[in-house]
């Protein structure tokens, strides 16, 4: 996508970089929370990757050049929704079990990437939660900065 | 070398680091020195077998130190000089010295380094792959024996974000009405 705010954000350099930078700390993080019950990580720190990986793009890009690609309303929507999903998936499992947040899926087999139940999707859960808030929260003590101050 | 020295030592560092924040008058040399506290923190959570909490405090501490640095190092916060007065120190002392001594008495009856005394975590070890089919134990503890805890942290997490946007808010629409 063209760049509709070239004069803010840090210099060429630093843009040119990110651009070959930015995503690989994506993936990583992608890798962290899809692997979290088979290696060491989980929907956390996965989340806090990926948060570092939108707080990499507006310190080399300016904030606007986020915004145009992902709305803080987007931001606030999905982590409230976060927040509903895992209710949700408890309230599932005690209609279906009898008991708050019981694992109502299968276990599958152990070792393979599909398996232990609703862990995955507790992850993916935390991780959009994790990622979306902590990027706000940045978003929030940065960029609003007091002239007088 | 055993973990223990590797321990004395990284506890070493913390602490002088967290005296030095202490002590410095730059603020931007003050937050790098909270870095290096928590950069050796997620060191002796390596050493003592975590990779999963040294992971998280590892990328957590560099989004701490991004945030505070954006927020605090260009602004010029004034340095009020602190004056100590006598009786203020001695107490001071006073009350650092029966602490010690009084956590010698009680630091006595904990069990050694490495020998746990609750059996609950045998348990986890022995059947956390049949009964929930996760292969990494602590994922399956955080996720399906605790989730409840990880219920509190999102509900946690949900209000610091509600709480700074409220704080913070009001210095943007006050800007834009001015």
């Amino acid at each position: 996508m063209h760049n509709k705010y070239p004069n803010e954000g840090m210099s060429l350099i630093v843009k040119t970089i990110t651009r070959f930078t930015v995503w690989l700390i994506f993936l990583f993080g992608l890798y962290i929370f899809i692997h979290g019950h088979l290696s060491p990580g989980g929907g956390f720190a996965g989340g806090v990757i990926m948060a570092l990986s939108y707080v990499h793009l507006t310190l080399a890009f300016g904030k606007n050049y986020v915004n145009e690609r992902m709305k803080i309303a987007t931001m606030h929507n999905l982590e409230a929704l976060g927040g509903i999903l895992f209710i949700v998936i408890g309230l599932i499992g005690l209609y279906s079990l009898g008991h708050f947040l019981q694992n109502f899926m299968g276990k599958g087999t152990l070792y393979h990437i599909i398996s232990a139940g609703y862990i995955p999707v507790f992850n993916l859960i935390i991780c959009v939660k994790v990622g979306m808030g902590l990027y706000l929260v940045f978003y929030y003590l940065a960029s609003y900065q007091r002239k007088e101050g | 070398m055993p973990v223990e020295l590797w321990l004395y030592f990284i506890l070493a560092v913390m602490i002088i680091g967290s005296i030095a924040c202490l002590e410095i008058k730059n603020i931007l040399s003050s937050i790098i020195t909270i870095g290096i506290v928590g950069l050796f923190l997620s060191l002796a959570f390596l050493f003592l077998g975590a990779p999963d909490l040294a992971l998280v405090q590892f990328v957590f501490e560099i989004l701490c130190m991004i945030i505070l640095i954006r927020a605090f190092a260009k602004r010029s916060i004034t340095l009020t000089a602190l004056k100590r007065d006598v009786p203020e120190t001695i107490i001071a002392i006073v009350i650092l010295v029966s602490i010690f001594v009084l956590s010698i008495f009680a630091l006595k009856d904990l069990p050694s380094f490495g020998k746990p005394i609750v059996r609950v975590a045998e348990h986890y070890l022995v059947n956390a792959g049949d009964e929930t089919g996760s292969q990494n134990i602590i994922t399956s503890i955080i996720l399906n024996y605790r989730v409840y805890d990880t219920l509190g942290e999102i509900t946690i997490l949900f209000t610091a974000i509600l709480g700074s946007l409220t704080v913070l808010r009001k210095i943007g629409r006050k800007k834009r009405n001015a």
